[in-house]
């Protein structure tokens, strides 16, 4: 076993003070995974840079701070979220607001909307659908070689859960607005299941703001389960000030027949990790992964996703594109593993991105393993500066060069935004990115949604 | 309208218009002909003000201002318009809003208001009929996955939407079928007016068949090297390039 760190060691001892605190609001079966999870934490501890997935991350700034708050918000916090409204232009969703991740414990914890899908807290969850959530929790969330989202299973103390029974098709997205506030430096550990059944077509949208400039750390984990023939799409949003780190561990398990999307948009934030794992868990799925950052100043972002090919005749495909200023750093990495039975196997991946400065810097990396013969496979990865040739293009008519520099970079972005398939959010986050590359979207002062 | 006296360029240190003179008057079509490599797209670029072209003597006035101190971009809003040989692709930009942008820039410096959205799109309505350009094209990204006719047919529809006052198409016509060709033609002559002009560079006499210019140019090993009217065009047609390049051989020789 490898010499346990000294940042480790912080959070094994966070463990065990808190863990009696942290068990008491959760459910039995919640619980039985905790003390397994902690111990395989304990083996793998807090990514350091030796780990080959985390080879292009350091995450010890975050974690080696000392925090003041490391769990979920009390209900008074919940009654000053609550105060915000938020609105998307056009955006015709249903509107939850989460503070910190967590939903809020306030009044019901658990609602059905008019729809018929159930949205409320993990907890709430575990009890009134027992066997749903036996079903489902910690059966998607597995990882040999990421110490976090052992802790998250260790620590979260709860979260949010959605599910849309059988045949449930919600004509309108749920947007989940995620406001990450507070008086102290806080580190928070929230824990997500989604639960998309047979047949049924979802969409939710889940857009993270810092709302206050205290020192944030999120270690997120979303298990997803996507049901025979259904339908899922999940657009995040993330805006968060310099001084925030966000981690997200996505797991979205798929049956047989079954099409999801995941679009990561990063507008905005210090040190971001999306570990993204699609994992085709049935013949004749289709995933699409999607991601877009924009960076600047001393910003770091990172997206990693892993795409499973478990069964034969599904589809995959990736397209990730960043935009690097000032001495921004990104990475991407990228792998896809075709098992020996998942012959028929479509699987595509490219990442694009532009560098504007001399000091921006971005790692890519495939990674392809391919254990089929019928496989139909490709990647492509670009590292490059904004084409000379199509910027005289746009100045040829008439167009001065900083316009046809942000028309070039709003071009490259737009071809991640045009998969959103809601068309107010489409519009919505091309203004954004417009913003956003003119420098008027600083932090979350200028909330997205015009929350207040 | 334009004047060009003496021009010598150069690309990264080679030198390609070795002493360029020629005079354009409004009203006029211009026609430089000449075999591949002999400058003619470079003179254009120049003239455009692409940066990789180094111009190292010579002068450039057009409507008696300095062109070679103007940025691209003014150059433009001042009236010169380079219809592309190899038009670029721009993934993620609309037309719509290529155009708009362009022909506010052009507004702007006129100290004209922005169009608003109806009248631009009525104006769009109305050039894409002139130039009998498919309408579908505008609801795309500036020249992406576009034949290369189409591409060819947009180069004159944004000239139309931009209404220059000199318009210089470098080899509008190179890989075109007739039909295209025919279009691109008409949307010329449907354009011309007697306060502006049109530089037409082309490899080919094809073009000429459509659009009738009143000087043509011989351009050879970086220089004019014959000029004449529109049956100049015909004789090359006829001849090919090769009684041109022994005739300029053999008065160096003499």
């Amino acid at each position: 076993m490898n010499e346990i760190s000294e940042i480790t060691e912080k959070y094994l001892g966070l463990y065990k003070e808190n863990i009696n605190k942290i068990s008491g609001i959760s459910s039995t079966y919640f619980n039985s995974f905790r003390a397994p999870a902690f111990e395989k934490f304990r083996e793998m501890g807090i990514p350091v840079k030796k780990n080959e997935a985390y080879k292009y991350t350091n995450l010890n700034t975050f974690f080696d701070h000392d925090y003041e708050n490391y769990f979920m918000p009390v209900p008074a916090d919940f009654v000053k979220a609550e105060e915000f409204r938020c609105e998307v232009t056009n955006l015709d969703a249903h509107g939850i607001v989460l503070l910190n991740g967590f939903y809020p414990t306030l009044n019901e914890k658990l609602r059905q909307l008019p729809s018929g899908i159930w949205i409320g807290t993990l907890n709430e969850a575990a009890i009134k659908f027992a066997d749903i959530f036996e079903r489902h929790f910690g059966k998607y969330a597995k990882s040999d070689t990421d110490g976090l989202v052992h802790l998250n299973t260790a620590m979260a103390s709860d979260g949010m859960f959605i599910y849309v029974p059988e045949g449930v098709a919600m004509e309108r997205p749920v947007q989940v607005v995620n406001l990450i506030q507070s008086d102290e430096d806080t580190f928070t550990q929230h824990r997500n299941l989604i639960i998309a059944e047979k047949n049924s077509d979802f969409s939710i949208i889940i857009c993270d703001h810092t709302l206050s400039p205290q020192k944030f750390l999120t270690n997120a984990v979303t298990e997803v389960y996507v049901g025979e023939n259904a339908h899922f799409d999940l657009i995040r949003v993330q805006n968060e000030h310099n001084n925030a780190c966000k981690i997200t561990n996505t797991f979205i398990h798929q049956e047989k027949n079954s099409v999801t999307s995941s679009n990561n948009i990063t507008l905005h934030g210090g040190l971001i990790r999306n570990n993204t794992y699609h994992i085709l868990g049935g013949e004749g799925a289709e995933s699409h992964s999607y991601g877009l950052f924009l960076a600047d100043k001393w910003q770091h972002i990172d997206n990693f996703v892993n795409v499973d090919h478990a069964f034969p005749n599904c589809t995959s495909n990736q397209l990730f594109k960043g935009v690097l200023d000032d001495m921004s750093t990104g990475a991407f990495n990228g792998r896809i593993l075709v098992r020996p039975d998942a012959q028929g196997t479509f699987a595509y991946q490219k990442n694009n991105n532009i560098l504007l400065t001399d000091d921006a810097k971005m790692d890519t990396k495939p990674q392809l393993e391919i254990f089929a013969d019928d496989v139909k496979c490709s990647h492509g990865a670009t590292i490059g500066q904004l084409d000379g040739d199509a910027l005289f293009y746009l100045q040829s008519r008439g167009i001065n060069k900083r316009e046809a520099r942000l028309m070039l970079m709003f071009g490259f972005a737009h071809e991640v935004i045009q998969n959103i398939k809601v068309e107010a959010l489409r519009e919505r986050m091309d203004s954004l990115v417009m913003q956003r590359l003119k420098g008027e979207l600083s932090r979350c002062a200028s909330c997205m949604v015009k929350c207040m | 309208m334009l004047i060009i006296n003496n021009l010598k360029a150069s690309i990264g240190g080679k030198s390609i218009l070795k002493g360029i003179s020629l005079n354009v008057k409004p009203g006029e079509i211009h026609a430089i002909m000449g075999p591949n490599g002999s400058g003619k797209s470079t003179l254009a670029a120049v003239l455009a003000g692409r940066e990789f072209v180094e111009v190292t003597e010579g002068t450039v006035t057009y409507l008696g201002k300095n062109l070679l101190d103007m940025a691209a971009e003014d150059r433009a809003k001042e009236g010169i318009f380079l219809g592309f040989q190899y038009p670029i692709e721009i993934p993620g930009v609309s037309m719509v809003n290529f155009m708009k942008t362009a022909v506010n820039e052009h507004r702007k410096h006129k100290g004209l208001d922005p169009l608003s959205a109806s009248d631009f799109l009525k104006m769009m309505r109305d050039k894409k009929e002139l130039v009998e350009i498919d309408s579908k094209l505008a609801n795309r990204s500036v020249n992406e996955g576009f034949s290369g006719g189409e591409k060819k047919k947009n180069e004159i529809f944004q000239m139309a939407m931009l209404e220059p006052k000199l318009a210089i198409l470098d080899e509008t016509d190179s890989g075109l079928d007739i039909d295209a060709l025919r279009i691109v033609a008409n949307g010329v002559n449907k354009l011309k007016r007697p306060d502006n002009s049109f530089i037409v560079i082309t490899h080919y006499q094809r073009l000429l068949d459509y659009i009738i210019p009143d000087v043509v140019h011989v351009l050879y090993d970086g220089r004019i090297v014959k000029t004449a009217g529109k049956e100049l065009a015909l004789e090359l047609e006829e001849k090919g390039y090769d009684w041109i390049k022994k005739e300029i051989e053999n008065n160096v020789v003499v």
